[in-house]
């Protein structure tokens, strides 16, 4: 018998919810499974290799190891909430092979360029070394980057 | 029908290749667009599903374009009788890929992503080496976790069904905890290369073994495990009803799959009909069957609802195929003058596929784990004549006035072996490659100019080579300390892409490749940019295998390198600066997906032994392997017969 539980508050993409579901649910499960919002990956379920990452209250972090409790009541973007900017950049650059890991490496991008507007290669870089691409399609990626940064992306 | 015309003027066109991530469906477009005379928003080329066809064997080699491509070509310009020859041509163009824009806006797109009415979620657990005893599993606490509607077990292999994804990982965590194994039982032995027990056989051959010769010069070169490591673990989904098998897959050969399905429950082949869908990036044989044969097995147990099954990360890591160790010895008689007189290449190698469709057993993990377990099929290779596989690239491409190649074939492997992006060449070049520079130094010669003078029957190597050179600045290039340039050169299967690679390292605490210059020529690229990218990310992988890569057994016999933490591939930061030049012909296409990894390979390993005149014949190139090297005498790769 599971016992009722409260529910639990999220803005997610700029909505509003009051999810009744088990505390400890991964935040990454919340999201593909509850809300439907597919565009979240799961890659490995231990936070390393950054396929999963959304944008809590700004900052990027794997949905897998977080849980829905420790978001209550934060606000949450996912790769369907991003400005177009960043895609469109992503688009010129064909910045991907099989796009697997791409959700995460947007994320990570919109949160760099919200610190830093104009970021240098180096902390490009630096900013999406957390996610691992297996395609090998890094350079497009780091050049998409730039690329909206020159556009003024957020 | 391959092609048909729909009512609102599109065209629809069936291939029975697929979508690995590697840009297929948008140069598939791209040739049937030209071949209708249509522009490419009028083509829609659908995924590949055994109840259409056409069946084109598997999505591999390298293959695809070359020669489904032409297929695909010839049906489309038969159908286009009255067609319209009107739009501009698009073949030799970049168009965008087609798949992107959905991708990066989040859009279901991959397999893990599809959620049919009534979908039950099903996890199935593998014993954790081939041979483990089972010693004890009590599942009733995971009969009463939350959302479990089954728990199944057939001999070694244990399933749970539950009502949500949620659910099914946290019953799959407790069926987890419940099994104890006793892996010592029946252990093959250490994972080692070394094991040949088949006797050698002769792959090529060609003029006489000189009898005077000056000096002999000798070195044997290795290559690890390998994991093909894609980002999205391995998923499929599966429904029974009235005796029919429905599959959803990310295979790379659906009717391969079909065909060992319908072996595996006892089916006939029409009671299967297998559909693909994309999965991530695809690099070979991994676990896309199996999760497909877990899907199958566990869906049995509820008819008529469909069911999915996803691999964890352990398992994509620890359970799928590998591609296999491999060692090559090489020799070279040399004359007073340095001229090769005699080249012997002896390689030791299991065979590189174990792929389904092929063997009178299914070719199916968990098929061979159940009650009545089928036997697993032996990894076999390919005639050359077809590609090869160990022997893939061993034959030298260089003019040489004679050679002797031969394999030792390891006929009982520690770790499952199969197909993994360019097979035997990543071994063979790398050794080929590392030995013609250590030749060059040892004769006093300039290592691009020894290819140059023994590639002179080959125009378009030496093209490659130029340019690839050319662009790197190797004629004045700048000498620095710990700073390191080097070559790499093949010919993708003696009779694919040409392509050539220069690599720049800097040499610290680790191995740092800094910028890589390829230069290919793949004959007429379809989509010129789709050919960059298959460049450059075959190049980056091969930087990764290169610096840090290698599957890890522990005194059991289990894998144990089945996290990222403890398999890790090349980041971000550690990413070198790629710079891909195609030499443009009208030539037939040839496929572009496996040619960079060889001579990447080899070019950052001979730019190590330009950086610090020590020679690491090992991968990885590891931070201690090098350490190794350098406490090794100089010479030790020569020996005077």
């Amino acid at each position: 018998v599971i016992a009722a539980v409260e529910p639990i508050a999220l803005g997610v993409n700029g909505s509003r919810h009051a999810l009744q579901a088990d505390p400890k649910t991964p935040l990454l499960d919340v999201l593909r499974e509850m809300l439907r919002l597919k565009g979240t990956r799961l890659g490995c379920g231990e936070g390393e290799c950054g396929a999963c990452h959304v944008l809590v209250d700004g900052r990027s972090q794997a949905s897998c190891t977080l849980t829905l409790e420790a978001v209550a009541g934060r606000q949450v973007t996912t790769v369907e909430g991003l400005d177009a900017g960043l895609r469109e950049a992503f688009v010129a650059e064909q910045a991907a092979q099989c796009g697997y890991c791409s959700s995460g490496l947007l994320i990570a991008a919109a949160a760099l360029l919200r610190e830093r507007p104009a970021p240098t290669e180096a902390e490009v870089r630096a900013a999406l070394d957390p996610h691992l691409c297996r395609c090998g399609a890094h350079p497009r990626v780091v050049r998409a980057v730039l690329r909206a940064a020159r556009g003024g992306a957020r | 029908m391959r092609v048909q015309t729909q009512d609102d003027g599109t065209v629809q066109v069936r291939t029975g290749k697929v979508e690995l991530g590697q840009g297929l469906l948008t140069a598939f477009t791209q040739i049937a667009a030209d071949a209708l005379g249509l522009p490419v928003d009028k083509v829609r080329v659908l995924p590949a599903d055994t109840a259409f066809g056409p069946d084109e064997g598997v999505t591999s080699g390298s293959l695809s374009v070359q020669e489904a491509g032409m297929a695909l070509r010839r049906a489309c310009a038969e159908a286009r009788e009255q067609g319209i020859a009107a739009a501009p041509p698009v073949v030799g163009s970049p168009l965008p890929r087609i798949d992107l824009p959905a991708k990066f806006a989040g859009r279901p797109s991959f397999i893990q992503d599809l959620e049919p009415v009534g979908l039950l979620h099903g996890r199935v657990l593998h014993p954790p080496t081939g041979t483990a005893r089972l010693l004890e599993a009590d599942t009733r606490a995971v009969q009463r976790a939350p959302g479990v509607l089954a728990v199944k077990r057939d001999g070694r292999l244990f399933g749970v069904v539950a009502d949500s994804h949620t659910h099914a990982e946290r019953a799959a965590e407790l069926l987890r905890g419940a099994l104890r194994w006793d892996c010592e039982a029946g252990r093959i032995g250490p994972a080692a290369a070394d094991d040949a027990s088949g006797a050698p056989q002769l792959i090529d051959e060609r003029g006489l073994r000189p009898t005077v010769v000056h000096r002999t010069l000798k070195a044997r070169y290795t290559k690890p495990w390998i994991a093909h490591a894609s980002i999205g673990p391995a998923c499929a989904l599966a429904r029974w009803g009235a005796g029919r098998l429905h599959v959803w897959t990310h295979s790379q050969g659906i009717f391969n799959l079909r065909r060992d399905l319908a072996l595996a429950f006892g089916l006939a082949s029409e009671a299967v009909r297998v559909q693909h869908v994309e999965g991530a990036g695809c690099y070979g044989h991994n676990g896309a069957d199996d999760v497909a044969f877990d899907a199958a097995w566990l869906a049995r147990e509820i008819p008529g609802r469909p069911l999915r099954v996803l691999w964890s990360r352990a398992d994509e890591l620890g359970q799928a195929p590998f591609g296999p160790a491999m060692a090559v010895e090489l020799e070279a008689d040399l004359d007073a003058q340095g001229q090769v007189l005699h080249w012997r290449h002896r390689l030791r190698s299991p065979g590189h596929s174990s792929r389904p469709g092929r063997s009178a057993t299914p070719a199916l993990l968990g098929s061979w784990q159940t009650a009545q377990p089928c036997e697993p099929p032996a990894a076999i290779d390919m005639p050359l004549a077809s590609g090869g596989g160990a022997e893939r690239n061993a034959v030298p491409g260089y003019a040489l006035a004679a050679w002797q190649v031969s394999r030792h074939h390891v006929v009982a492997p520690a770790l499952r072996s199969s197909a993994l992006r360019s097979l035997g060449a990543y071994a063979n070049v790398f050794a080929i490659e590392s030995f013609v520079d250590e030749i060059a130094r040892a004769t006093g010669v300039d290592p691009l100019d020894w290819r140059r003078r023994h590639l002179r029957h080959d125009a378009r190597a030496r093209s490659v080579l130029e340019l690839a050179a050319q662009r790197a600045g190797w004629a004045t290039r700048a000498r620095a300390e710990g700073i390191g340039h080097g070559i790499g050169c093949a010919r993708y299967k003696g009779s694919g892409a040409w392509c050539a690679a220069v690599a720049e390292v800097e040499t610290g605490a680790t191995l740092r490749v800094r910028r890589l210059w390829l230069a290919a020529d793949v004959g007429l690229a379809v989509n010129p940019d789709g050919v960059v990218a298959q460049i450059e990310g075959g190049a980056i992988q091969a930087t990764s295998w290169a610096l840090k890569e290698a599957v890890q057994v522990d005194d059991a016999g289990r894998v144990s390198s089945d996290s990222w933490a403890r398999y890790p591939i090349l980041r971000f930061s550690e990413v070198p600066a790629v710079d891909v030049a195609l030499l443009l012909s009208p030539a037939p296409s040839l496929g572009a997906g496996e040619a960079a990894l060889g001579p990447t390979v080899a070019a950052v390993a001979n730019a190590l032994a330009d950086a610090l005149g020590v020679r690491v014949r090992d991968l990885p190139l590891t931070p201690e392997r090098i350490v190794a090297a350098m406490d090794e005498p100089a010479t030790a790769a020569t020996g005077i017969d």
